[in-house]
């Protein structure tokens, strides 16, 4: 009964997930199978790597057959900014065992965006929940995927615009951060933070660097806050 | 090397790689789970971490060529005002995303 409760709680704080998820990983496995693979590799790529950006970058970096250590280096640079993500989530989460190990691995963007913002039914099924979002999630990218390379360039439905579900969902969530944090400063380090980054390093790794230049100054200034 | 073998190991250096960067703050705090300064990060990171993910979705919108990313601005806008309106996120980004994808097809903004 509780299990129940807590998935139909999970899913329905992941549905936007859903709807920005399955575009973007059909486009992934549209692109992917033009390499020439059998579809299942790109299944077996959003199951053990799962990351939306690093993916899409590897598809270009094997197309050019770069060498391991260049993929290795490209995607540890591309996922750094899931660092930061980790710092805040740590007390959050199960101390130990598979279901940490999990959670850890499926942190994206996204999934860190609900696990911080939604409560769970109750506290005592919060490591439940948290679960279940991050799998969910993960289920959504692994068919989006899997659907984009089975079906390949047969693909005629437009969905253009739909990946504007992911941005509406950030937005929804910073108005409900706005809501729960009574202080407007975090927004407004993260504006700066975000506006040096994109002048000095440009959009590809704007989030890595205003993530860290934004932490800094959360850490920099921890005094001043209450 | 194959080229199956080749994608084989790319894609398991690109696991390696990608759960590292996962990893790596809870191998860190593993001990001071509820140092104040982690609660402090816990608190204040989250608002912040919003903030940019809705300015890197943005980042390759472009301001100066038409339509300006006006649709984008709108869409915002309604998904915003319906959030802080009704609260109900189905509502707002249902809304919001109809309208983006509607201006986007349509082509009623295109310069």
């Amino acid at each position: 009964m509780q299990t129940s409760h807590s998935f139909s709680a999970a899913f329905r704080a992941t549905w936007p997930v859903l709807f920005g998820y399955v575009p973007l990983g059909l486009a992934f496995g549209v692109l992917f199978v033009q390499l020439g693979y059998p579809w299942y590799y790109a299944t077996l790529m959003a199951a053990t790597v799962y990351a939306g950006a690093a993916q899409f970058m590897a598809v270009g970096l094997l197309a050019a057959g770069a060498g391991l250590l260049e993929i290795g280096l490209a995607t540890l640079l591309l996922n750094a900014r899931h660092i930061f993500y980790g710092l805040s989530l740590a007390p959050r989460f199960p101390t130990a065992g598979l279901s940490r190990l999990y959670l850890m691995f499926g942190l994206t963007d996204e999934t860190y965006a609900l696990l911080t913002s939604s409560n769970p039914p109750a506290p005592e099924a919060a490591p439940r929940f948290y679960l279940q979002i991050t799998a969910l999630n993960q289920f959504y990218w692994i068919a989006g995927c899997t659907l984009g390379a089975l079906l390949g360039a047969a693909i005629t439905l437009d969905t253009r615009g739909l990946e504007f579900t992911l941005t509406a969902l950030f937005v929804v969530l910073l108005v409900e951060q706005a809501r729960a944090v009574r202080d407007p400063r975090p927004f407004l380090v993260a504006l700066a933070s975000g506006a040096v980054a994109l002048f000095t390093v440009g959009s590809e790794h704007m989030l890595l660097v205003a993530l860290g230049l934004a932490t800094l100054l959360l850490f920099l200034n921890r005094r001043d806050y209450a | 090397m194959s080229a199956l073998t080749y994608l084989l190991l790319a894609t398991a250096v690109m696991a390696a790689a990608t759960f590292t960067t996962r990893a790596i703050p809870f191998l860190l705090l593993r001990r001071h789970g509820g140092h104040p300064l982690v609660l402090h990060l816990g608190r204040y990171l989250p608002p912040a971490v919003m903030t940019l993910l809705v300015m890197y979705s943005l980042k390759d919108v472009s301001v100066q060529n038409a339509p300006y990313g006006l649709p984008h601005w709108l869409a915002i806008a309604v998904t915003a005002t319906l959030h802080l309106w009704r609260g109900n996120a189905l509502l707002s980004i249902a809304a919001g995303t109809g309208l983006f994808m509607w201006l986007q097809q349509s082509g009623v903004l295109a310069g």
